[in-house]
């Protein structure tokens, strides 16, 4: 047991019987972590759900004011992002180390690149004074609370999808960063965690971009 | 370990105190940097004891003011901004940690045979999240106090109120934080490190519990956070998510909230069921009735618990067939309730009952649990509740649940496991004493205000029609005796910190791996992990552990 932990790089805490039971308690505790963020997100898509049948025909107009192009671009490069974070993750396990830094810094890229992309659309929005609150505009007065409700959900949801991409892309620079030629620090578990945590950011993602960007936007 | 080891090992001299959690170190810095559930425990007994003094504070004021039909303490702001802090500081500070955190942290590691929670670190940073939590309420609370009450219903809470209500809000997402944390722990922890032989089935019904609880910290707090996050997106960029001026929908916000808050009131009595659930076979020297019911019953609480919600919002402009549901759906909840109160009675029945302290508590909890309950499925009947919605009968059942209900019972497993926290016995007539006074002046305080708010008399009004006194009078002389009831165990529990008599390891007879260890525990818990050969409860068994020790 104990040199199967010393190859995986982990150290067994004293209050842990083996290296299996901490491993098992780490990878649940992570789990429960992302049923706890699932349900953090309920109440938002609860919240537009309210708002697209309340108000279909603003927020059908509304999704029409979000930039599909640039929407479905982030979604391929968060998509090609955990595809990296796998490969990284198969990496460490067959000790190429070599292979695991190099794709975790693509993985952490393509996230900045995403944070970038997402952020030109935010200035743009901006711009358009579809911000919600006293700078809101829209020309049809009949939708104007519908549209700014809309734009509510959109950027509190994709705001707080980005507050955790940050933290993803900070948490991979760092597994980057200790996985330097002497180090190795990162133990196979700890890749694992860190590759859960990146997909369900990945799949929250994936739920925002349809919702957003694609329903309703080719109803008349 | 096994029963020919508990014979054999020699009763240490009480002389000579061994190594145990409490003399690990005596500096302050060894109880912040702690990482031993034990101690965290601890920590978390001396705060929320300290928030509960506090909110008991602002309740003192309320019934001081009620005694009288006029405003003569207190202004109606005053009055509204009491309400609230005794409501916040109750609910977050000092409910929901108050068994998980403390008799939980301390005795789940033991009750399953584990020398720690999972995750020791993430147990000491949730006490400082809910400390840190703690001092934005208060300091919401010295910078001039918040009037919305502790359910911040928009748009009063987003738009209208002017009070510091943002500081409160954050305050309640960082405790939350905390909650789920502990939460977490306790899956994880109950999952993956039980001792060998300890099968699911073979869990104490307290650790059940606070499973069961644990897996309503994890899902229904961050619904809490991201709501309160959302009124303060509408109170700072004054855009309409719930303020139906701006565009949005005040039910969507009680919606959510209450998503949270209902499962909150399961969060607050199933480990108050738990602890019953322990102390009652330990007094009557019986198997518990009907284990393994008792298990699917928590777990059944804990799931219908999230499908009820609705029965806050009978008078709000909710749909009436979503109404409908909700209100079967709560009636629903009665049955696994009732299970476990037939099977306590059950346990009790023919046995051999013994009335100390902590089963004076308990039987008082099963009492104050099942009026409660019962006056629960009247304000889950549509059409009482339209009548009886936002009266004294609701603040009455709602209290008999959580005050006659979870805090008796927290204060039984207190005097029941203080023997294994401090090693120390409390004096047990004075046990007594307090257990009869809280239960007297329990029922003096809060029986009146069914009377009132059958009668009519509206709650978070300072002042009221003279005809309502009489019963307003014997609501707060009772609330002076609950008070005393509850100052009492402050007093005699730190007086037997140093005086008490030496309790030995198992004062009750009691089985559990919790019994079988040192009084106190050793820093590891166990000089050898224990080995399970028995299902729990063996009261009945002529060898039972660690009974002739």
């Amino acid at each position: 047991m104990s040199t199967d932990a010393q190859d995986s790089g982990m150290q067994v805490a004293s209050h842990f019987e083996s290296a299996d039971q901490q491993r098992f308690a780490a990878t649940l505790g992570v789990w429960v972590f992302l049923a706890t963020e699932v349900l953090f997100f309920g109440p938002l898509f609860f919240g537009y759900l309210y708002g697209r049948t309340h108000f279909p025909d603003a927020f059908a107009e509304a999704s029409r004011h979000t930039d599909v192009v640039l929407g479905s671009v982030n979604t391929a490069l968060l998509l090609t992002s955990s595809v990296s974070m796998v490969i990284a993750i198969q990496a460490r396990k067959l000790d190429n180390h070599q292979l695991a830094r190099t794709l975790l810094w693509v993985t952490a890229l393509l996230g900045l690149a995403f944070l970038i992309i997402k952020g030109s659309e935010y200035h743009s929005e901006w711009q358009e004074r579809l911000f919600p609150g006293k700078g809101f505009a829209f020309s049809d007065p009949d939708l104007r609370s519908g549209v700014e409700y809309f734009f509510v959900v959109y950027f509190v949801m994709t705001g707080l999808h980005s507050v955790h991409l940050i933290i993803g892309i900070t948490m991979t620079v760092i597994a980057a960063l200790s996985l330097q030629q002497r180090w190795h620090k990162v133990s196979k578990e700890r890749m694992e965690l860190l590759g859960l945590y990146w997909h369900f950011i990945d799949v929250v993602w994936i739920f925002l971009y349809p919702i957003l960007y694609l329903v309703g936007r080719n109803s008349s | 370990m096994t029963q020919a080891d508990q014979q054999t090992q020699p009763q240490a001299p009480v002389e000579v105190s061994p190594k145990n959690y409490l003399n690990e170190g005596y500096s302050l810095r060894s109880w912040l940097t702690t990482h031993d559930h034990k101690r965290i425990a601890l920590l978390y007994m001396f705060s929320i004891t300290f928030f509960f003094f506090i909110g008991g504070a602002a309740a003192t004021l309320i019934r001081m003011e009620l005694a009288t039909p006029e405003a003569d303490l207190v202004n109606h702001t005053t009055y509204n901004k009491l309400f609230t802090a005794h409501g916040v500081i109750m609910v977050w500070l000092f409910l929901i940690p108050s068994i998980p955190s403390t008799l939980g942290n301390f005795l789940m590691p033991m009750m399953i045979g584990a020398r720690d929670l999972a995750f020791p670190r993430m147990n000491l940073a949730s006490w400082y999240v809910y400390m840190i939590g703690g001092v934005f309420t208060l300091a919401a609370l010295v910078l001039g106090g918040v009037d919305t009450g502790w359910t911040f219903y928009t748009p009063f809470s987003s738009m209208y109120s002017n009070t510091n209500v943002i500081l409160v809000l954050v305050g309640v997402i960082i405790i939350g934080f905390s909650s789920i944390m502990t939460g977490l722990n306790f899956i994880v922890t109950v999952h993956t490190m039980r001792a060998p032989g300890m099968t699911w089935f073979r869990l104490p019904l307290f650790v059940w519990a606070n499973y069961a609880t644990s897996v309503i910290l994890v899902l229904a707090t961050p619904v809490l956070t991201m709501t309160v996050l959302l009124v303060i997106v509408e109170r700072v960029f004054q855009v309409g998510i719930f303020d139906p001026a701006l565009g949005g929908d005040p039910i969507l916000f009680q919606h959510l909230f209450w998503f949270y808050s209902h499962p909150a009131v399961y969060i607050m009595v199933l480990p108050a069921m738990g602890v019953a659930s322990e102390i009652i076979p330990c007094f009557a020297r019986k198997r518990i009735f009907g284990y393994r019911f008792m298990a699917y019953a928590i777990l059944a609480i804990s799931i219908l618990g999230f499908l009820v919600w609705g029965h806050h919002m009978f008078v709000s402009g909710q749909s009436v067939y979503a109404s409908m549901v909700f209100s079967i759906l709560s009636f629903l909840v009665a049955i696994p309730s009732a299970i476990k109160v037939f099977n306590w009675t059950a346990t009790l029945y023919k046995g051999s009952i013994t009335f100390d302290a902590p089963m004076l508590y308990i039987l008082g909890f099963v009492g104050l649990f099942t009026l409660g309950g019962m006056t629960g499925l009247i304000v889950a009947s549509l059409a009482l509740d339209v009548h009886l919605t936002d009266t004294y009968f609701v603040v009455s059942h709602f209290h008999y649940i959580m005050v006659g209900g979870s805090v008796m019972a927290y204060l039984g497993g207190v005097h029941f496991w203080w023997p294994k926290i401090t090693g120390r016995m409390y004096p047990e007539i004075w046990g007594r004493i307090a257990a009869l006074m809280v239960f007297f002046g329990f029922n003096l305080t809060f029986f009146p205000q069914y009377l009132l708010g059958y009668g009519g008399m509206p709650r978070r009004y300072h002042t009221y029609p003279p005809e309502f006194q009489l019963l307003n009078i014997l609501s707060s002389a009772g609330a002076s005796i609950l008070a005393i009831g509850y100052l009492l165990p402050l007093g005699y529990l730190t007086w037997s910190l140093f005086y008490g008599k030496r309790a030995g390891d198992n004062p009750w007879k009691a089985t559990g791996l919790e019994w079988q260890t040192r009084s106190p525990p050793p820093k590891e818990n166990f000089d050898h992990i224990p080995v399970v050969t028995r299902e729990a409860y063996d009261y009945s068994s002529p060898n039972e552990s660690g009974a002739d020790r």
